[in-house]
């Protein structure tokens, strides 16, 4: 692998009380690969993708992000959001959200560009000044998915932001996750169920299972493998 | 009109009010708090009776109880779950206070009517004073905190993902609503003082679709509401709450109306 890895797992466990949701978990990612995190409800995807976030410390192990040019910003997507049909704001104002910091109320000039140029680059450039209450499901993934990326993370996360589209939707919005992943070597876990996607955008995998991890190329990784791994208590 | 002291200090402090009122109701009804702002009023109430009762000016009460108690429902309520119920219980306690102060103090029943309900006459130009300084140091606090708030506000789940201190900001919030709320009390009282909290900023959610926008407007109207009220107050002689809240109501209400018709289009 020529690309430097950017984040590290090494003997990664989070127990709550009394049960171990994973234990010794090692993973290595590299810059520009994609990969899907499987496994079924409850086996820790969630969790482990918070110890990522250094939302929740680990009981053991580390999570580490490794330096490479620039160092590590992450944005992430998750599956819902309380957005109603009367929340007021635009898409445009909605993405420009994440710019936060110390600075102005007011968005800069630079900052207005950055926000554009991320709606053109998710196909919402025509949608920007609707209001997102009023979106349809799609549009308003992207719009998640367009706040995640204005900050220019080299690491995205997907939490199952797919798990509520229809296919078509669904094929969508992971062609323009994928097509960002290799134009701007962009970093993807995918946290998914859906394992004909995963393996048809993904090149490596993680499967989460009770009985422990497996990883490998997203060649490896079959739905039988998927139904075996659960039933492996 | 404004040959009269009181009138010139009634329409600066009314003045004040909507500008102040019409930036935090943005935030206050993006972060749902219409219920904790009603609260706070009421706490508002007791703390202006326990002023009464130590002798002290009902503004410097008020916001010794509202900035403590903010402190303590944020705490208490940082689960949603449980965060009507520990509203509610709050409010019922503070209502009770107040009324026990007010009796300790051994003021009669016109003083609380003044309190609960706000007065035009009793406003003095230190009294404008006072609420010029705490409204620059509420603006002063959302201007430097402005892009965390508005994130934490209209998308709580990004800021907590993009790991914002959104526990701190709620609490810093609350102590801003509830120095808004001794603000603003002076005018309309604590018992209605949510409307100009809650209602133009409720409006202007329909028709402006981004932050800056929404307070324009909602500064906007609840400087129409107060200006109206004061005004209409003085023609006739009734109390200025009910003209401010009739007023604010009935924009709500045309907004509500306006918004199912844009639907049925």
């Amino acid at each position: 692998m020529t690309e430097p890895a950017i984040l590290k797992l090494e003997n990664l466990g989070v127990t709550f009380p009394n049960h171990p949701v994973f234990t010794d978990l090692n993973l290595t990612i590299h810059q520009g690969e994609f990969w899907s995190i499987v496994g079924k409800n409850g086996v820790g995807k969630t969790t482990l993708m918070r110890a990522i976030l250094h939302q929740l410390r680990p009981t053991t192990g580390k999570v580490s992000y490794l330096p490479n040019a620039g160092g590590v910003k992450i944005g992430y997507v998750p599956q819902f959001r309380n957005i109603d049909s009367d929340y007021p704001l635009t898409i445009k104002d909605f993405v420009g959200l994440n710019l936060t910091g110390w600075k102005w109320p007011w968005l800069s000039r630079k900052e207005h560009a950055e926000i554009e140029h991320i709606l053109a680059e998710t196909g919402l450039t025509k949608l920007a000044k609707r209001p997102i209450g009023q979106a349809s499901g799609g549009e308003r993934q992207k719009a998640y998915l367009a706040q995640a990326l204005v900050e220019s993370p080299n690491l995205l996360i997907l939490d199952e932001s797919t798990a509520s589209l229809d296919p078509v939707t669904k094929t969508e919005l992971l062609d323009l996750v994928i097509e960002l992943n290799q134009r701007l070597h962009l970093t993807v876990l995918f946290v998914t169920h859906d394992i004909p996607m995963a393996r048809k955008y993904s090149s490596q995998y993680l499967m989460l299972t009770p009985a422990g991890a497996e990883q490998g190329p997203i060649s490896g990784l079959t739905q039988e493998k998927v139904w075996e791994g659960e039933k492996n208590v | 009109m404004f040959s009269y002291e009181f009138m010139r200090n009634a329409f600066a402090a009314g003045t004040i009010i909507a500008i102040i009122c019409g930036i935090m109701g943005v935030f206050v009804i993006a972060r749902n708090m219409s219920f904790l702002t009603h609260t706070l009023s009421e706490i508002g109430f007791s703390g202006a009776a326990f002023g009464v009762f130590a002798g002290w000016a009902p503004l410097n009460g008020m916001l010794l109880f509202t900035v403590i108690s903010s402190v303590i429902v944020g705490q208490l309520s940082a689960r949603s779950e449980r965060r009507e119920a520990a509203t509610s219980a709050i409010s019922a306690l503070f209502i009770g206070l107040g009324i026990l102060f007010l009796s300790l103090a051994n003021k009669n029943a016109s003083y609380a009517t003044s309190i609960l309900f706000g007065s035009v006459i009793g406003i003095s130009a230190s009294d404008v004073q006072q609420m010029l300084w705490l409204s620059i140091l509420v603006l002063i606090i959302v201007f430097v905190i402005y892009r965390f708030l508005k994130f934490d506000s209209f998308d709580h789940t990004g800021a907590r993902v993009k790991g914002l201190w959104t526990n701190t900001l709620s609490i810093t919030f609350l102590v801003l609503v509830a120095l808004s709320v001794s603000v603003a009390a002076q005018i309309v009282g604590s018992l209605l003082i949510f409307i100009l909290l809650t209602l133009p900023a409720a409006t202007a959610k329909y028709f402006a679709h981004t932050v800056g926008g929404m307070m324009i407007l909602a500064v906007g109207l609840a400087l129409i509401g107060v200006w109206a009220g004061l005004t209409l107050s003085y023609v006739t002689n009734y109390p200025v709450s009910f003209f401010i809240a009739a007023i604010e109501a009935v924009f709500y209400f045309l907004a509500l109306g306006w918004q199912k018709l844009q639907t049925a289009e």
